[in-house]
């Protein structure tokens, strides 16, 4: 197993854990969805696999990388990992990009101060990454500076950075979701291509859980740090279990659709918001009382899990 | 002249540091006020018998070449290095915030004007614009006071302009200006008060400065001068005793300096932070 | 880029005619002023002062003309030294320009060592510094300069005590000039890369593997790098006038103390040019500054 995180829980102080009991599994070459509001914790968990922790956080649990557990690795290992195993996307290129140095900068940086390549081969598979990703004129690109390419292009330039020590895990954050349609659509088919031809794993991270059940093989659904539904996409889709999963679902709206839009009563919950049981049962329509006393555990069904008493398995 | 120093405060300022300074200025200025009462001699009282005397019961601080106590002459130099600033604030602080007011309050060619006058000024570095009027009307303290004066002007006056500038657009001096009421009675009754709320922050802050400017134009010889016991010009009198390895004469009114003009940046970042002012 | 230097010229315009025009703010007449005040003015020689500054001539005529002697090197004669001003300041800009340059070496290298160990510490390093520069801006100069000479030179005689001449010499008067300077690059220096420090490209960089010091250095220092630089430009364009203090207080022999005896012995045409040529330093560097900004931050260049 490529990635295995099992009953990982992040505390940082808040009223609630900002993770609790989160487990999840990533196979070669399978892409696996993680679908959650914003504060969800769904990035904690992308960037925990990176044990890149908020300060002063507390993890318990384990995150495995090819059988190697990163949260108690030794700074060496973990320099490697981040440098050789397990490569990012971010949401803003724009952002991640230092603004002073250029592009070829960027992309051989990796390689040649962590892995220690040298500098004409580095440069030689940067150019060859960025044709890879499809970026024209790649010779000009490595000259140029982070302000004078488009989100796009930047974030064309990012997946390229990302595939530079050839990685085996790729962690998508949002990375589509500040582009413009047009270009999220390139962006997706591009992050398609690259993870077939390379058989990459890919733990793929968004809030819209319809893009999710399109690109992915399985998703995870997260709802204030826990996973409340775990299924194959299809089926996910097809017959949501949660009641969550299913009102997401519900708001949604779709062409042709007269079916009014309903959208779930209530707001996701802060890390100032403590429950004694389900943390959906506030706005869940089908809660009961003993809904708030009942810590939620995943129940079997079929394809995968749901974490609602009320779901027969 | 102004450096951005004073206005980076740590984020958790000990009150330990604010009271301790407040109490010492206050026993500062005290002591000055009562100075002709609590000295124990005459600041010019010259007694060659005791040059360069060192801590002693009869001498507190010690005495410096000519005999003259050194305890009794910064007591008496607290008043010249307390009241010279003040002055030189006011005067910089009238001409200031009247420059600025009115630059903010007409913009245009006023704005421009005042601008240009102001940029002149800033490309005279450090004290060198002093200097100049000090070589031109000749040294002395009042010189030396209004020359200052002039040269803070133009810092007051940008800080004014931009805190002006911010005030003039809130809705309420329009409303002044629909009912009739005239610019200048506007800026001065409305505008003026509500400034100087951020103003006195940064003035707080500007009088250790300015001592600290008046004190070296002493040194140089362009301020106070003798028989005054100021302690700039204390220092500059003490120097050739160092060689005679008696250095209090100039470590007492130096540190005498330095404590004052701490004690003023600590609390002036204090006072600028509870204003809420980015000074 | 060409309105930088028209901004250039116009100011040293300016704060020129202000210097040349200060002659004539003198309470009295002109002539004797530029006399030097001196006691037995016979009639013939305030009219050689006379003709020497063409003192009939319309104000602007002898601004012109002023200006344009200073430009070419004639700066007028002494009244004290009967000397060429000009040959007076040759003599002594190389001493002064030693201790600029020795000065600025040091406010440099510690400036910036300082404010990194700061950022990078935290903690109480990172109080102690703040707790140390503040104090050192608190005391002046010539406080400093007193109590280095007493402490180093006489109570300890590491030190020489006075004059200059040699590296050793200048070292006390350096360390006087630089202070002020350190505490504020170091303040610039640590507040930048606290500022640099949160960027996310700084966490992108940590996220792909590169070790912590490589990420300081290459990601935040370089980040931090455009402010740092236009403060050391600033602070170093200041600390011309800041010899004048330092010069005196040491016994010095350069420009700074040339000006302050110029002005105690009525010596106008020397402060005339001492001012003139401290104001023009000043002004060329700040604008140089400026104009270095494009090499630092590559957004700024396509603007530029």
């Amino acid at each position: 197993m490529l990635l295995s995180v099992e009953g990982l829980t992040i505390e940082a102080g808040g009223r609630r854990p900002i993770l609790r009991e989160v487990s999840l599994t990533v196979g070669k070459g399978e892409i696996v969805g993680l679908v959650g509001e914003s504060g969800s914790g769904k990035s904690t968990i992308a960037r925990s696999v990176l044990r890149l922790l908020p300060a002063g956080a507390r993890a318990s649990g384990r995150v495995a990388v090819s059988g190697d557990d990163v949260l108690t690795m030794s700074p060496a290992a973990l320099r490697d990992l981040r440098a050789s195993q397990v490569a990012m996307i971010y949401q803003d290129p724009r952002s991640s990009l230092n603004p002073v140095r250029r592009i070829g900068d960027f992309l051989t940086e990796r390689m040649v101060l962590t892995l220690g390549r040298p500098k004409a081969e580095a440069r030689a598979r940067a150019l060859e990454l960025l044709a890879a990703v499809g970026m024209r004129d790649p010779e000009l690109r490595m000259r140029q500076y982070p302000h004078e390419l488009s989100g796009g292009m930047l974030q064309r330039v990012v997946i390229a950075a990302a595939l530079a020590a050839d990685p085996a895990l790729l962690l998508a954050d949002e990375a589509t979701s500040a582009l413009d349609v047009t270009t999220q659509a390139e962006t997706l088919a591009l992050l398609r291509r690259v993870q077939a031809e390379r058989q990459l794993g890919m733990l793929f991270i968004t809030h819209d859980l319809q893009l999710a059940a399109a690109f992915c093989d399985r998703v995870h659904v997260l709802y204030a740090g826990t996973v409340v539904e775990s299924r194959p996409a299809k089926e996910l889709f097809e017959d949501p279990r949660h009641p969550y999963t299913a009102g997401l679902l519900a708001c949604t709206p779709e062409l042709g659709d007269p079916r009014p839009i309903r959208p779930i009563p209530g707001r996701p919950p802060s890390l100032d918001d403590a429950f004694t049981g389900c943390p959906f049962a506030p706005r869940c329509p089908h809660a009961t009382d003993a809904c708030e006393r009942w810590l939620p555990e995943p129940v079997t069904v079929s394809g995968g899990s749901a974490a609602c008493r009320l779901v027969e398995a | 002249m102004t450096t951005a120093i004073a206005t980076l405060s740590p984020k958790t300022a000990r009150p330990l540091g604010y009271w301790l300074s407040s109490a010492f200025l206050a026993l500062v200025v005290t002591a000055a006020a009562l100075a002709p009462l609590v000295a124990p001699y005459q600041p010019d009282a010259v007694d060659f018998a005791a040059t360069l005397a060192p801590m002693s019961p009869e001498h507190l601080l010690g005495a410096d070449q000519s005999g003259r106590d050194l305890f009794t002459r910064i007591l008496y130099g607290a008043r010249t290095s307390l009241i010279g600033p003040l002055v030189l604030l006011a005067i910089a602080s009238v001409l200031g915030v009247a420059l600025g007011t009115l630059a903010a309050w007409h913009r245009g060619w006023v704005d421009a004007v005042v601008s240009r006058l102001t940029d002149v000024m800033y490309a005279f570095p450090g004290l060198l614009f002093v200097v100049l009027i000090v070589a031109v009307f000749g040294n002395g303290m009042t010189t030396a006071v209004v020359a200052l004066g002039l040269a803070y002007t133009p810092t007051i006056a940008k800080y004014t302009r931009s805190v002006a500038l911010a005030e003039c657009a809130k809705p309420y001096i329009d409303a002044y200006r629909v009912q009739g009421m005239g610019g200048f009675t506007i800026c001065v009754r409305h505008l003026v008060p509500n400034m100087a709320r951020s103003l006195v922050g940064y003035l707080v802050v500007l009088f250790g400065e300015g001592l600290m400017s008046l004190a070296t134009l002493s040194f140089l010889g362009f301020g106070a001068q003798p028989p005054s016991s100021d302690w700039g010009l204390m220092v500059k009198e003490g120097q050739p005793a160092i060689v005679q390895g008696a250095f209090l004469p100039v470590l007492v009114p130096g540190a005498a300096i330095a404590l004052v003009v701490v004690s003023f940046n600590v609390i002036g970042v204090r006072v600028a932070d509870r204003m809420g002012v980015k000074a | 880029m060409v309105r930088k230097l028209a901004g250039l010229v116009a100011t040293l315009l300016a704060t020129s005619f202000v210097i040349f025009g200060a002659s004539y703010a003198a309470p009295g007449d002109p002539v004797t002023f530029l006399a030097g005040g001196k006691e037995n003015l016979t009639p013939e020689y305030l009219a050689a002062i006379r003709a020497q500054y063409h003192l009939d001539d319309p104000f602007l005529v002898q601004y012109g003309r002023w200006l344009g002697d200073a430009v070419t090197g004639d700066l007028g004669r002494s009244t004290q030294y009967n000397d060429q001003v000009f040959d007076l300041l040759l003599a002594r800009l190389p001493s002064t320009f030693g201790l600029v340059a020795y000065a600025a070496v040091l406010f440099v290298v510690f400036g910036i060592a300082l404010g990194v160990l700061a950022a990078v510490r935290g903690g109480r390093t990172d109080a102690a510094v703040v707790a140390g520069t503040t104090f050192a801006t608190s005391v002046p100069p010539f406080v400093i300069a007193t109590a280095l000479i007493s402490l180093f030179g006489v109570q300890l005689g590491w030190f020489p005590v006075m004059g200059g001449g040699s590296l050793w010499h200048l070292t006390l008067p350096a360390v006087t000039l630089a202070l002020g300077a350190l505490a504020i690059i170091s303040r610039v220096t640590r507040q930048a890369m606290i500022e640099q420090r949160e960027l996310d490209h700084v966490s992108v960089a940590r996220a792909s593997g590169l070790p912590e010091r490589l990420i300081v250095v290459r990601h935040v220092l370089r980040g931090a790098l455009g402010p740092i630089v236009t403060m050391c430009g600033l602070v170093t364009a200041g600390m011309l006038a800041g010899t004048v203090t330092v010069e005196t207080a040491f016994g010095l022999n350069g420009i700074g103390s040339l000006l302050v005896h110029a002005i105690n012995t009525h010596d106008f045409p020397v402060t005339q040019a001492v001012l003139l040529l401290m104001v023009a330093a000043y002004i060329a560097v700040t604008t140089l500054v400026d104009l270095v900004q494009p090499l630092i931050d590559p957004r700024v260049r396509r603007r530029a």
